[in-house]
């Protein structure tokens, strides 16, 4: 049989804790790996790269980062725009600053940077709770997305106000800048999202994860069997706001190329990664590269029937995308409100008993 | 002089809380009788001043999408409706939102967790914004149901003679505090007074204990949807008149969450007095210290000023008190 644990023997405490208990999920995993890496970048046009997978990539990062925080530590947070653009400024700043530092070390920094940002407004989580915290974060969205656009210092003093990526390049390829090849920009977004999943993955099964699942689950509780509140909200905004800097700055110098602070990280982007993550599934790293599936390749679709099939006007084809978006996430909210990472988990039950019902 | 001026822009600032009360008001409703934190009440007063607009204009419901479907080239009836009757129609199109929101949405996400059911709330903002567009077309639409606007003269006049320094004040933001302020007080007669708003009050406060006693909770849903749906035809006919109907007029929602941050979610007076702080302290604000950073300091100030506040007293001003137990 092949979806089976049955005489797969565990012989260690390692071997019995790894992600993939089952060894057809495990080799999938490693050949989903290996396609994405060896095949993909051979066969990418630059329109499946803009349209479909490097968006998918770097909202999974934002995604990724935004249910550490929500979905594992239980803080709602409707800022994560205004972070995106803390990442995506900090490396405009950095990438024209010291043009001689590899860019890979300048998207790191930038991370950094967001962390640091996304301490200080996850300070006020302390005293609020709830929504009014959600509420509260909104404040980031709106102070720092001003900030980007009243400071001139910030993009450089440019006529337009608009921060452009320059050209950049590692190991003699082009990775930011309008020279860059298709399969640059998708490896590039690949090593960062493969390189992040795992290590929120294993953030989240280890003493980190468990502190912030417990402050989620009860916080008062939390504290009395001695988990610190203050370090495990604290560090769970940094982590967070390390994955959403990262995925701005990815999506600003890799993807865009060139951005506006107001009109690339506004208020829309928060509820969007926010919506990844509801779809996707609270609390699930597959969760969150789902969701980011889902909301990336669905407007591409309903563009493809609506426009290209059908013929109908653009802005018309607009509205009647956000009325289905809109439909389909309450539709999701009444059938499965735990996401896809559940109807996942439901299947892979199934699966392990097939063709037996119990 | 100066003084003069400041409390020039202090009194227009009253005025645009006013406003901003009005919205957070549609919240507050909601918010207590059902537990539903209801993000789409900004777009619910776009989606009914754009009804308005388009019943009062005699325009063709979805000629946008009728005419994509089968070439035809249609877009106005080529009637004009009285705004009375127009307001009469948008208030029963509004409950008849709040009907389908009820046994489509609401109906189905009963017990589930509050941020499950601001996520469906947000889903729901996001198809009326569509829905909205799709009936009625994107374009800027200007709505005049008869409410008197410019510069009010008479004031203009009085404060020239004692003070010696004309204040300019709109005539429609008397207008509208005028009517926020009746209408704040039709609805507090209503939740003292009746039958319906004690049901709605003591579902408010438990819904099962409302429940044995035989009260419908459904009943009093769809009555407190339609009542958040016509104070936001309220508020849409206000800001629409000031500013045209357009996308930005859903913005007015974000606006009303630090109103309510700073009241309290489940307070009445909470809303009125959050939204006074609220527009008269960031009209102050970029009158004091915009220059000086550049200027539209309105997005921001008043979220900031809310956190900054709550982290005093994390559950607003006139909420209620949070206690927590293990």
């Amino acid at each position: 049989m092949i979806y089976r644990e049955a005489g797969d023997f565990k012989t260690s405490y390692r071997d019995d804790g790894q992600t993939f208990p089952i060894r057809l999920d495990r080799w999938s995993y490693y050949a989903a790996l290996a396609v994405a890496f060896l095949v993909v970048p051979f066969f990418i046009d630059s329109y499946w790269a803009n349209a479909v997978l490097v968006p998918f990539l770097i909202y999974a990062i934002a995604a990724i980062g935004l249910n550490i925080l929500t979905g594992y530590a239980g803080q709602v947070s409707l800022g994560t725009g205004g972070f995106m653009a803390v990442g995506a400024y900090a490396v405009y700043k950095l990438m024209t600053a010291f043009p001689g530092v590899p860019i890979f070390v300048h998207i790191l920094l930038a991370g950094l940077i967001t962390a640091v940002v996304g301490m200080l407004f996850g300070l006020p989580s302390l005293r609020i709770k709830g929504f009014y915290l959600a509420v509260a974060t909104l404040a980031a969205q709106f102070f720092l997305v001003w900030l980007f656009n009243k400071v001139p210092w910030f993009y450089n003093y440019s006529a337009s106000g608009q921060i452009t990526a320059p050209e950049r390049t590692f190991l003699g390829w082009a990775v930011t800048g309008p020279a860059t090849s298709a399969s640059a920009k998708y490896l590039t977004c690949l090593v960062f999202a493969v390189a992040l999943a795992w290590v929120a993955r294993n953030l989240t099964r280890g003493t980190v994860g468990r502190k912030w699942m417990a402050i989620r689950d009860m916080d008062i509780a939390a504290e009395i069997i001695g988990v610190n509140p203050l370090s495990a909200k604290l560090s769970a905004f940094a982590v967070s706001s390390f994955f959403v800097g990262i995925a701005g700055a990815l999506l600003f110098a890799v993807y865009l190329g060139a951005a506006e602070a107001s009109e690339a990280f506004g208020i829309n982007k928060s509820f969007l990664v926010l919506f990844m993550v509801i779809i996707g599934g609270l609390g699930s790293i597959f969760g969150s590269f789902a969701g980011a599936a889902f909301l990336v390749l669905l407007p591409v679709f309903l563009k493809n029937v609506l426009v290209a099939r059908l013929g109908w006007p653009t802005d018309l084809a607009a509205h009647l995308e956000l009325m289905i978006v809109g439909a389909l996430i309450i539709f999701f909210l009444i059938v499965e409100p735990h996401g896809l990472a559940r109807l996942w988990r439901l299947t892979k039950e199934k699966l392990r008993l097939w063709p037996f019902p119990h | 002089m100066e003084f003069l001026y400041a409390s020039e822009v202090l009194v227009n600032g009253l005025m645009a809380g006013v406003m901003y009360a009005l919205v957070a008001l549609g919240f507050v409703l909601i918010y207590k009788a059902s537990g539903v934190f209801n993000y789409a009440q900004g777009v619910m007063a776009l989606f009914a001043a754009m009804t308005l607009v388009g019943i009062m204009e005699g325009r063709v419901p979805f000629a946008h999408l009728i005419n994509a479907l089968f070439g035809v080239h249609v877009s106005h009836f080529g009637w004009t409706v009285p705004a009375f009757f127009g307001i009469a129609l948008t208030a029963l199109i509004m409950v008849g939102l709040a009907i389908a929101v009820e046994k489509l949405v609401l109906k189905h996400l009963v017990g589930q967790e509050p941020i499950i059911l601001f996520m469906a709330t947000i889903g729901l903002a996001w198809f009326l914004e569509g829905l909205g567009d799709v009936m009625w077309g994107a374009d800027v639409k200007v709505l005049d149901v008869g409410l008197p606007q410019g510069i009010s003269d008479g004031i203009e006049a009085a404060t020239n003679d004692w003070l010696g320094y004309g204040f300019f004040i709109d005539r429609l933001d008397i207008w509208a505090t005028v009517i926020a302020a009746a209408l704040v007080a039709g609805l507090v007669g209503f939740s003292q007074y009746t039958k319906q708003g004690r049901a709605m009050r003591a579902v408010a406060d438990d819904h099962q204990a409302a429940l044995s006693v035989g009260i419908s909770l459904r009943f009093i849903w769809i009555m407190v949807w339609s009542i958040a749906g016509f104070v936001a035809l309220v508020a849409g006919i206000m800001w629409g008149t000031k500013s045209g109907v357009q996308f930005s007029l859903s913005l007015i929602a974000l606006k009303a969450l630090p109103v309510l941050m700073l009241g309290g979610f489940t307070s009445i007076p909470g809303a009125i007095v959050g939204g006074l702080i609220i527009g008269m302290g960031e009209k102050l604000f970029e009158y004091f210290i915009g220059p000086m950073v550049g200027g539209a300091t309105e997005n921001w100030f008043a979220y900031v000023l809310a956190l900054l506040f709550l982290v005093f007293r994390p559950q607003g001003l006139f909420g209620e008190r949070i206690i927590e137990r293990v």
